[in-house]
C-alpha cells in the first residue's frame, strides 16, 4: 500500500481549497512573487475581508504561507502542497491507463481465440 | 489499444480518459458484462479482483473484492443506475466490509462509461467522479500496488504502445 505525507483531512482541504476561481488565481499569483493581502484584494472586485477569508482558507490546506511585514500580512505559495493535489490525480490516471492496456491485450486474445 | 486523452478536473475532481481499441463496440461491453472477462483487467496483477456477483443489467448490484499479495481482501459493490447497452452505462463504485455489505451507501465514486463506434475501433470513454479528495486517495492506494512492483513489463509496453495527448 501507498503511504501519503498527509492525513485524508489534510488532503480534503487542498481540494476545497483548490475548487474555488479566486482562490486557484491567489495561489497562482503567488508562486512567483509574495503579496501582500492589500495588493491582493486591489486584484479583486470583493473586500479586504473577503480576500482575507480566502487566503485563511488557502493558509488551512497548507497551500500558503502567511507572514508579517510591518503592518501588512504577506502571502506566498507553497509549490510542495500543490504539487501533491496534482499528484493524486497522476496516480489515478496511472491506474486507468493500465486498464486500459489490459483491456487492449483481453481484446486482442479474444479475437486470437475465435479465429483458431 | 491507444490512449487518446485524458482529463484530470481538479475542481470538479472528476477523471476522464478515452480510449481506442481495435473490436467492435459489442466486444468491449463484453468486458464489462461478463464478470470472468472484467476480472481479468479491473486489478493490477498484484491486486486481482473477484466478482462474486455482478448483475449487468439497470439497478444491478456487483459484489467483488480485490485480493492483496499477503491474502488481504479489499472489497466493494457496485450499484448499476442506467444502461443502454451496448452504448453506454453507469454505476456506483463504493467500499465493503468484510461482510460485503456497502460500509456506507452514499460514498461512492460515480463512472459512466460510454461505447462510440468509428470504423473498425470503439472509442471508450470513462469519467469518474470522486466526492472527495479522501476518496481519491483510498482509490489510488487500492490500485497503485502495480506502479510499484506489479507488472514492469507492461509497463514497458504501455511505453511502447501509449500515445498520451490528443
Amino acid at each position: 500500500m501507498v503511504t501519503y505525507e498527509l492525513s485524508d483531512t489534510d488532503v480534503d482541504r487542498i481540494f476545497q481549497a483548490l475548487a474555488d476561481a479566486t482562490r486557484r488565481d491567489i495561489v497562482s499569483r503567488t508562486l512567483t512573487d509574495e503579496l501582500s493581502v492589500t495588493a491582493l484584494a486591489g486584484r479583486y472586485d470583493m473586500s479586504f475581508a473577503a480576500v482575507q477569508k480566502h487566503v485563511a482558507v488557502l493558509e488551512r490546506a497548507t497551500l500558503v504561507v502567511k507572514r508579517r511585514r510591518g503592518r501588512e500580512q504577506m502571502v506566498q505559495a507553497n509549490p510542495e502542497a500543490v504539487r501533491r493535489a496534482a499528484r493524486l490525480l497522476d496516480a489515478y490516471e496511472k491506474i486507468w491507463h493500465d486498464r486500459a492496456e489490459r483491456i487492449g491485450d483481453l481484446l486482442s486474445d479474444t479475437t486470437k481465440g475465435t479465429e483458431q | 489499444m491507444t490512449v487518446i486523452s485524458t482529463n484530470k478536473d481538479v475542481d470538479n475532481l472528476t477523471f476522464t480518459i478515452v480510449a481506442e481499441f481495435d473490436a467492435g463496440p459489442e466486444a468491449v461491453w463484453q468486458v464489462w458484462e461478463n464478470p470472468r472477462l472484467l476480472e481479468r483487467w479491473r486489478g493490477p496483477p498484484t491486486w486481482p479482483a473477484t466478482f462474486e456477483k455482478l448483475e449487468f443489467a439497470p439497478g444491478g448490484d456487483a459484489r467483488y473484492y480485490m485480493s492483496g499479495p499477503d491474502g488481504e481482501k479489499a472489497r466493494g459493490w457496485w450499484k448499476i443506475v442506467s444502461m443502454d447497452a451496448p452504448r453506454r452505462f453507469a454505476f456506483d463504485d463504493g467500499f465493503a466490509g468484510d461482510d460485503g455489505k456497502p460500509l456506507d451507501p452514499d460514498d461512492t465514486t460515480r463512472c459512466e462509461v460510454t461505447l462510440a463506434e468509428d470504423g473498425n475501433v470503439t472509442r471508450m470513454t470513462s469519467v469518474t467522479t470522486f466526492r472527495s479528495a479522501e476518496q481519491l486517495e483510498q482509490m489510488v492506494e487500492m490500485g497503485m500496488e502495480e506502479g510499484t512492483i506489479g507488472a514492469m513489463g507492461q509497463i514497458d509496453a504501455v511505453l511502447a504502445d501509449v500515445r498520451v495527448g490528443s
